[in-house]
């Protein structure tokens, strides 16, 4: 019982690092309405970047929101440079300059840092309050971490008026641009807070994972199932897709189908969502016209 | 200058130039060193790979990341029926055509539901899974698990010595994946310029217009899906025998992504294109490996994203824009003239 519960609760604990990654996906879709592939290696590359600065002699939690930071200018600043030249280009345009972008984020981590493992420190006491039987210090602190992030971003869209701005680019940005919204910029914003938070779900994860340039990838997957599953047009139901796909990779990986064939559970869960409810579960269902 | 122009235009002239350039392409391995001629043999594969890749991204639109796991399906299947079932290598491709059509008809079902970008994930969340099933412990008695499976390179069937350099088994490749090569480029540019290829194009270019000019729109999307995936898959099983070894980790994801390089790099949507993206693929890698182990995918990516801004049709597109500024002035249509 002991071990299930284990399970369970670790499966919870990798949710939310899934569910994080999913919630930028998120932000960028309902922003743009296109999926960025390169989430994962940014977010990867933004963990060099804290491990860089920690190395350096910084503290653990000054290195964790100068990453924030930066990654938030460097979404920012690709969104502009990059992708505005693109923004009303077909799909395909848009797929391969993420790709691209994916690319050059991978090896540029590769030649900076080097390829060899690293392992990247965790901000959270092993031995504390927060220790229990089922779940290590490092689970709940980054669980916690994840649910703060998710509440600061519900805050912010909720209650500031650039929140509010940034809602209505995303919904109609034509209206927008009439009653003075600069959508363009919003969109910027949208992929600065997507990039931020794929640097938290980054730090968070490398002390399980370890970091290497190629960190991210399986995780990437999954995150994508947790958008997909709780709706790619859903915030909260990122989240919760997130947590559904933690608890079943765990439980599957470990009394079903072994730990080998964990990226086949992301791959069967993907096609499944898309072909059978593609507007995931919590998703609105989107009408197109003719 | 003109009178060139029109004669290149004359039966005469592509007959004498095709001929000479069978003859080049056939005196080209024994000018090279052995090592040469085994990549030329890898830039013939990778044109196969593109060209089933083009097919399906450039021609009918569906965008796919995944082209690297129907080569790896191919690769195995070559691989497997070789070492395990004691096949001759050149009858195994016909059997990786066949599996690997069947298994991108199978992909091409839930891609009828899906555009765009959900499309690009489901193939890229394939390619992922891909690498960690042919590891799978149960069927490691077919694959080899991580292993993989060492083969033998064929023998080349008479030997000969031409230029001072004897017929080694990579110059009978050389010949082998050659003819293979342009009997694939052959069937494509008959699939793609009759009826089938307009149909294919006007699905990419407008669906709802194709559907309703009698285009069977699920039926050409899914076959030309296996179509796509089979070319990739004969593609796949002329590398392993190439290469003549054959493991999970050959075939990561990073693998459909060069594929996409070269698609993008010989142009979208055009079947000659499919050698120029090859040819990127293969000998750019090598050059920037000099400069660091990473710089390969750095300058993939930069010339990604460069391309989609200054020249999306690619390599063809350019060549075609500089032909045409050759061609006499006189030739313009009448209609657009006037």
């Amino acid at each position: 019982m002991d071990a299930f519960l284990h399970q369970i609760f670790s499966g919870l604990a990798n949710g939310c690092i899934y569910g994080s990654v999913g919630l930028g996906l998120v932000m960028i879709y309902q922003a743009t309405h296109h999926i960025n592939f390169a989430q994962g290696e940014m977010a990867t590359f933004s963990t060099f970047i804290a491990w860089a600065l920690i190395q350096s002699g910084w503290p653990y939690w000054a290195a964790f929101f100068v990453t924030v930071a930066i990654s938030f200018i460097a979404g920012l600043v690709i969104q502009r440079i990059i992708l505005r030249p693109v923004e009303k280009s077909p799909v395909l345009t848009n797929v391969i300059v993420f790709i691209g972008l994916l690319v050059i984020f991978n090896s540029m981590a590769g030649w900076i840092f080097d390829h060899t493992i690293k392992s990247f420190p965790s901000p959270f006491a092993q031995k504390g309050m927060l220790v229990t039987p089922w779940f290590s210090a490092h689970e709940v602190g980054s669980a916690l971490v994840m649910l703060a992030v998710l509440f600061a971003l519900y805050a912010f869209f909720r209650f500031t008026p650039i929140g509010l701005a940034m809602r209505a680019a995303a919904q109609n940005p034509d209206s927008a641009r009439l009653v003075g919204i600069r959508v363009s910029w919003m969109l910027a914003m949208g992929w600065g807070l997507a990039a931020a938070i794929g640097s938290v779900a980054g730090m968070m994860v490398a002390p399980v994972v370890f970091l290497d340039p190629n960190m991210m990838g399986g995780i990437l997957l999954y995150g994508f199932a947790a958008a997909l599953l709780g709706g790619i047009d859903n915030p909260g139901g990122a989240v919760i897709g997130g947590f559904i796909v933690g608890v079943l990779e765990n439980l599957l990986g470990a009394y079903v189908i072994g730990t080998e064939l964990k990226l086949s559970v992301a791959l069967v869960l993907i096609v499944g969502t898309l072909t059978l409810k593609p507007d995931g579960l919590f998703g609105k269902q989107v009408v197109t016209r003719v | 200058m003109s009178t060139f122009i029109e004669y290149t235009k004359t039966k005469q002239f592509r007959w004498i130039s095709s001929a000479l350039l069978l003859v080049a392409l056939l005196i080209l391995p024994f000018l090279f060193k052995n090592y040469r001629v085994f990549q030329f043999n890898l830039v013939l594969v990778y044109a196969v790979a593109v060209l089933g890749l083009n097919m399906l991204t450039g021609f009918n639109g569906q965008i796919s990341l995944g082209h690297g796991a129907f080569f790896a399906v191919g690769a195995y299947v070559a691989a497997v029926l070789m070492d395990r079932a004691g096949m001759p290598y050149w009858s195994t491709l016909p059997f990786s055509a066949v599996v690997c059509f069947i298994v991108g008809w199978l992909m091409g079902f839930p891609a009828l539901r899906l555009g765009g970008h959900y499309l690009a994930l489901a193939t890229y969340a394939f390619a992922l899974a891909v690498p960690q099933l042919l590891k799978y412990k149960n069927i490691e008695g077919w694959t080899g698990g991580v292993q993989g499976i060492v083969l033998s390179k064929p023998e080349p069937p008479i030997s000969f010595s031409f230029l001072g350099q004897p017929f080694s088994a990579d110059r009978w490749l050389y010949v082998f994946t050659l003819a293979v090569a342009a009997l694939m480029f052959l069937l494509a540019w008959n699939l793609l310029r009759g009826r089938v290829g307009r149909a294919m194009i006007a699905i990419r270019d407008h669906p709802i217009a194709a559907t309703a000019m009698g285009i069977n729109l699920p039926v050409f999307k899914s076959v030309t899906f296996g179509v796509s995936a089979a070319f990739t898959g004969v593609a796949g099983a002329l590398g392993a025998i190439c290469v003549a070894f054959v493991s999970p980790d050959s075939f990561t994801v990073f693998l459909s992504i060069t594929f996409l390089v070269g698609v993008v790099v010989g142009g979208l949507a055009s079947i000659p294109g499919a050698i120029f993206g090859a040819i990127f693929i293969q000998f750019v890698p090598n050059v920037a490996e000099e400069i660091s182990k990473s710089a390969p995918w750095a300058i993939y990516g930069v010339v990604l994203i460069a391309i989609m801004y200054m020249m999306p049709s690619g390599v063809m597109g350019l060549l075609k824009k500089i032909w045409a500024g050759m061609q006499p002035a006189t030739r313009v249509d009448p209609v657009r003239k006037s």
